[in-house]
């Protein structure tokens, strides 16, 4: 196999080995986009896994990125546990009001059961098909919010803070019932055909605790839960920084990490090399307003930065683009990959 | 009290809120109110300490969770010794803090408590729909409106507020924080913002500022 013959699935897997592939791999990871392309609502277009499927379809065909993003939106997983989602007309999904309002309820807490979650049986729909469409070529990405993280939309920051200070004995109460959400739902989306798995944890960054807090809870959370995890994992900082916990990170047993546009991409790159990939960090919200030439310039400051040797996929900063990011912005940024990206550089 | 010593109290003082020990911050407190006043102790330790703690974490060498704690453990030791009615939250611009849309109100909790911390009253509306905010606004005659918010499409509603607010009886000066605008330094102009905080102290210093451009009209 030469370099220049290589699918989206070979290209990614050959930089996850720390080897240059045949050029730099770019994730957009696009969500709401898909509903744009239908014409449809994003609250209509989740509804469906065939909307997803679709959506999916038409942005890697219009883009020419190199993934299927199987992420609906982040409150998936709280709509398991039974809260509230709020929908807007240009924004991701969020959470409402935390259904943990006294925290004695964490006492009791139990699981969701996948297979009786209408919307994560939706997702797993969504994974199934595109892998079957991806025919092998293109990895599908499956996303499972850390369970160290997804409290913020359990209990709310504030309540969860509170909670990580002050009361030990229910925040491990709460990290058993969600580390054993999060390994079904991961592997679930797997099975179903997945090639790997984005373990969303910003509440570990150096931005949201400190590295000693989170040697003591998160750090943990992530050996544990990511040891059962049957497929690899890439841990996304969604824009918080990690550089002081990189080499932590590398024994929690993940690949890759999504990375700040806060952090000096080189200095990343150096810090990971041949231990973790590096995936980002094009600001999402800048983008918004990048004209071609800010496009093409950032697209080759970050190449410049970090693409040597392998090791790292172009992507955003958070984990999720913004809706108003325009389709001219998409498209210049695939073409600055095609152009500059490139091995050997 | 000597220079060197008063720097050891302050290191003393935000080594506890870092650290997040409260009996450690009550001790450093009692020890300033032997030979300072409660409002020496906010205007020289509480607001230098909190904007270097601010400062820090905007530069990544501090946590957000120790910026709440230490706002928190703040506002918690001035409510003891400083009660409402005392002369230092007099004659102060009404001001009120709102989270719009979202139902993530750390940052808002740390903006208020800051605030307080630094002496002001202040009305917190909560978490707020753009039309629900703007009748408060005008109904409570709102000279500061701090808003707080967490996603893109939230912030992006701030622009409407703005307009609407452009009718009330008094000025409204609106100021903005949340994590869209740390990320994009041009939003707050966008949205037709007065001025935007990046850090809670960032919030209590643009109040000062505006209290004074508002006290000299």
């Amino acid at each position: 196999m030469t370099k220049s013959k290589m699918t989206s699935l070979q290209r990614v897997l050959t930089t996850l080995g720390h080897k240059e592939p045949d050029r730099v791999p770019l994730f957009l990871l696009l969500t709401m986009h898909g509903a744009k392309e239908l014409g449809m609502g994003i609250k209509e277009y989740f509804s469906k896994a065939e909307n997803v499927v679709e959506g999916q379809v038409r942005l890697l065909n219009k883009y020419g990125h190199d993934c299927y993003f199987g992420f609906f939106y982040a409150p998936t997983e709280i709509q398991a546990w039974g809260g509230e989602v709020v929908f807007y007309d240009n924004g991701p999904a969020n959470s409402g009001e935390p259904f943990i309002n006294n925290i004695d309820q964490i006492k009791t807490l139990e699981p969701p059961v996948i297979a009786d979650t209408p919307v994560l049986q939706e997702v797993l729909k969504t994974i199934r098909i595109l892998h079957e469409k991806a025919a092998g070529e293109v990895p599908v990405l499956g996303v499972a919010l850390s369970p160290f993280s997804v409290p913020v939309m359990q209990l709310g920051f504030e309540a969860y803070l509170d909670l990580i200070y002050n009361e030990p004995k229910l925040f491990d109460r709460l990290m058993a019932a969600n580390e054993h959400f999060c390994v079904e739902w991961a592997n679930a989306q797997l099975a179903a055909g997945a090639a790997a798995i984005c373990y969303f944890d910003p509440v570990s960054s150096p931005t949201i605790i400190p590295r000693d807090l989170y040697l003591k809870t998160g750090f943990q959370v992530a050996r544990r839960t990511i040891a059962k995890i049957k497929g690899p994992t890439a841990t996304h900082m969604a824009s918080g920084r990690c550089l002081p916990i990189i080499d932590d990170l590398a024994q929690t047993g993940t690949g890759a990490v999504g990375v700040s546009a806060d952090e000096d991409l080189g200095i990343l790159k150096q810090a990971c090399r041949d231990k973790l990939t590096v995936i980002g960090n094009l600001n999402g919200l800048e983008m918004i307003h990048f004209s071609r030439e800010e496009t093409d310039r950032n697209v080759k400051n970050a190449i410049d930065a970090a693409a040597a040797g392998g090791g790292f996929i172009l992507a955003d900063n958070h984990g999720e683009i913004p809706c108003q990011v325009p389709d001219e912005v998409l498209l210049a940024i695939s073409d600055a990959v095609r152009t500059h990206g490139n091995y050997p550089q | 009290m000597a220079d060197s010593n008063m720097a050891d109290r302050e290191s003393t003082f935000k080594n506890a809120l870092l650290s997040s020990d409260t009996d450690a911050a009550g001790k450093a407190l009692d020890e300033y109110l032997a030979d300072k006043t409660v409002l020496e102790f906010v205007e020289e330790v509480v607001v230098k300490v909190l904007d270097e703690i601010g400062d820090g974490w905007q530069k990544g060498e501090y946590a957000l969770s120790q910026v709440y704690m230490s706002g928190r453990i703040c506002e918690d030791l001035l409510e003891k010794v400083l009660p409402d009615e005392s002369g230092l939250r007099k004659d102060k611009p009404k001001i009120a803090l709102a989270l719009l849309n979202d139902y993530h109100a750390l940052g808002k909790r740390i903006v208020y408590a800051v605030l307080r911390a630094g002496g002001y009253q202040l009305i917190d509306y909560g978490r707020v729909e753009s039309e629900e905010l703007v009748r408060k606004v005008k109904e409570d005659k709102i000279e500061i409106l701090l808003i707080s918010v967490l996603m893109l499409s939230s912030a992006l509603n701030i622009k409407e507020i703005v307009k609407s607010l452009s009718h009330a009886e008094n000025k409204v000066n609106i100021v903005v924080g949340g994590a869209p605008f740390r990320l994009d330094r041009k939003l707050w102009q966008e949205v037709r913002a007065d001025a935007v905080g990046y850090t809670a102290t960032d919030a209590l210093h643009i109040v000062r500022t505006l209290e004074g451009d508002n006290s000299n009209d």
